[in-house]
């Protein structure tokens, strides 16, 4: 058959990822090792909010990528689903989890944060709710992977799903800001902080670059796996045809 | 009028269906597609509708590409798969009626009661669908392209489920539709015997594993 | 009737004839609102208090009842693959479909509403904002709800993953049509909330079909 060269395996792609992950995974520890320090030790605590002020230095960084994630899963999904790139779907479907994990991670910093600050659990403060209704939406995503038996198959549905997603990600915050203003007056303490001095932000943006270098070693770690799955999907198919 | 594809891939889930596929179909040479079961007959009436995109390679109609214009090529086909799409609320005349309608049939009720005639089921006109049987349903469901005249017949196993006398019914209809100059390419596994037939030898398939590489 | 018009007829049809999809979709409006003051106790202040959000909250389920069964029905009899390869273009068939659903679903939901209002005790000012409210806010639940039913049909329990894909989509829905008639009811305009859940009655008109219908030509191959 004439054509089968074009449906041959990621060898290229794999020769890339093996090459920078040891460089993506270091610098990942690098940037953790140093932020926490500058976090957890350099830092002083903050007037207002004394040591709790530290959990910004994960929580904000989380939410971050809660919406980064999420940006690249709709910028992958749009590119896999007009170009056809394969490796895009894969790079969407393996970034989900990473992403809900980070999701996750903001709403139970969020949580902790507000303990010592509102005296409970959980407020339904316009980020904090905002954040959760990305997370409902990293589920559906997952779930309608898992819900397909062919993975070659969900990846289109799948794609269909992010961008609309992402297309309601700003219509949701912008109604959940209008729907908190009216329900809240504007006396709470918001996680931002009026004006941040150099001693916060420092860390933070280290925290962010540690996060995000951590995405990308994951990420690719993910997509190693995803791709080895493909293959074995391909040999036993391969064995059922004979 | 002639409808071919050209150098055709197919691919379904990890299954490669065909690759390089080319065919034409004739005006007045109905195209018979053979092959085993899971050779890609099917999967190639699909993509000829448009109902399934080809991985590769193009469609043409009288020598333009029909991707240029998918809803004129909706317009002026007909495709008749496995299921009958008949509605178990509704009448036989009801089913008929709004699949004409939906085509843009303006003289509904004559359009239906003829096409009912022509399969020999005007007696069951309103009958409602959930009391036909599996016969009966393929019937009404065959009715509705005679009820909406369209020049390219896309049939998958026109005659599952059909009698003897049934059977030769369709068979007089695709022969009369070729002789006015329509096109057929048809799925069978009855032999029919239409004069002039062109026949098409499908092959199976084989898995494929996607393609990665390129988009890096 | 031909073309788009004959295929909301049908779909109407379809709908009252195969078990009443109206009143299926009252009556789960009517029961899931009689459960709150059983559940939060009859206290009227109280019920007044909340009778707007769960009006929404309960209408909102309801028309979302029938949702899985939009394209469903047709895939499952081949229909779908028909009007896939009907000459209209596909995002008009799928209209045409939501305005069957928000014909039998929606339309019956807005008449029963003040009724259920009623039972809440819901403040007088809100009455007409309500219905208006309503009105603007149930063919956007068809149509956002257009792009679940079209991405799990033919999905083994696509009918459980649905209202996970779709609710967190209903949320701006909910927010602006609720904060219409609680504005109304505390003598504020309503008239800022009513022209939000309008654009995003404009905006879903303009890409839930799109989406709905790219999802529908994926569950064809």
């Amino acid at each position: 058959m004439t054509g089968m060269h074009r449906f041959a395996n990621p060898t290229r792609f794999l020769r890339i990822a093996n090459a920078v992950l040891p460089w993506f995974a270091g610098l990942t520890v690098i940037c953790f090792v140093a932020g926490l320090y500058l976090g957890l030790i350099t830092a002083p605590p903050d007037y207002q909010q004394g040591e709790t002020v530290r959990i910004m230095f994960v929580h904000v960084p989380a939410a971050w990528m809660a919406l980064f994630v999420y940006s690249v899963m709709a910028l992958a999904s749009a590119v896999g689903f007009i170009w056809k790139h394969p490796l895009n779907d894969l790079v969407a479907k393996t970034s989900a989890p990473i992403g809900a994990a980070f999701t996750f991670l903001a709403l139970v910093t969020g949580a902790l944060w507000g303990q010592p600050m509102w005296g409970t659990w959980w407020v339904w403060d316009a980020r904090l709710t905002s954040v959760l209704v990305l997370f409902f939406l990293y589920l559906g995503y997952m779930a309608l992977w898992q819900a397909y038996d062919n993975p070659v198959k969900a990846a289109k549905p799948a794609a269909i799903l992010a961008l609309v997603g992402f297309v309601n990600v700003p219509i949701i915050k912008f109604s959940v800001d209008w729907w908190n203003t009216l329900h809240q007056p504007a006396s709470v303490v918001t996680m931002e902080g009026p004006k941040m001095g150099n001693e916060f932000l420092i860390p933070l943006l280290v925290m962010a670059a540690a996060f995000k270098f951590y995405y990308l070693t994951v990420l690719i770690y993910r997509l190693r796996t995803e791709i080895s799955a493909r293959k074995i999907r391909a040999l036993t198919l391969a064995q059922v045809e004979g | 009028m002639s409808f071919a594809g050209h150098n055709l891939d197919c691919i379904r889930g990890d299954r490669l269906v065909f690759s390089g596929l080319d065919f034409a179909a004739e005006p007045g040479h109905a195209l018979i597609l053979e092959g085993p079961n899971g050779s890609g007959k099917s999967s190639l009436l699909r993509v000829a509708a448009g109902l399934l995109r080809q991985a590769a390679g193009t469609l043409t109609w009288n020598g333009e590409n029909v991707g240029g214009d998918p809803d004129a090529h909706r317009a002026r086909l007909h495709y008749v798969g496995h299921l009958d799409a008949v509605k178990p609320v509704f009448t036989v005349a009801e089913n008929v009626r709004f699949w004409a309608g939906l085509r843009g049939q303006d003289d509904l009720d004559a359009a239906a009661g003829n096409a009912l005639e022509t399969f020999g089921i005007s007696h069951l006109a309103d009958i409602p669908g959930r009391m036909l049987s599996a016969g009966q349903k393929r019937r009404a469901n065959l009715a509705r392209i005679v009820a909406a005249p369209a020049p390219l017949w896309l049939l998958d196993e026109p005659t599952n489920s059909l009698d003897v006398a049934t059977t030769a019914v369709v068979r007089d209809l695709i022969i009369k539709h070729c002789e006015e100059g329509g096109v057929v390419m048809m799925a069978t596994h009855v032999p029919l015997d239409i004069p002039g037939e062109d026949v098409l030898r499908l092959k199976g398939t084989q898995p494929v594993a996607v393609d990665l590489d390129e988009a890096v | 009737m031909t073309g788009l018009g004959g295929l909301i007829v049908r779909d109407v049809q379809l709908a009252f004839r195969q078990g009443g999809a109206a009143f299926l979709a009252v009556m789960f409006f009517l029961l899931t609102v009689t459960l709150f003051p059983l559940g939060v106790g009859p206290e009227l202040t109280i019920l007044a208090r909340i009778s707007t959000g769960v009006l929404f909250v309960a209408a909102l389920f309801a028309s979302m009842l029938s949702l899985d069964r939009l394209f469903q029905a047709d895939y499952e009899d081949g229909s779908l693959e028909l009007l896939v390869l009907s000459p209209l273009p596909l995002p008009l068939v799928v209209l045409a479909k939501c305005t069957a659903h928000w014909l039998s679903t929606g339309v019956p939901l807005i008449i029963a509403a003040p009724v259920l209002a009623l039972l809440m005790n819901m403040d007088e000012p809100g009455y007409p904002v309500l219905m208006l409210s309503m009105l603007l806010a149930t063919p956007c639940l068809s149509l956002i709800g257009a792009i679940g039913a079209g991405l799990t049909v033919g999905i083994r329990r696509g009918g459980v993953l649905l209202p996970l894909l779709v609710l967190p989509l209903f949320i701006p829905v909910l927010i602006f049509a609720v904060g219409a008639v609680e504005a109304a009811i505390n003598g504020l305009g309503p008239r800022p909330h009513l022209l939000v859940l309008a654009a995003l009655l404009m905006g879903a008109l303009a890409l839930c079909p799109v989406a709905s219908a790219a999802a529908l030509r994926l569950a064809m191959e």
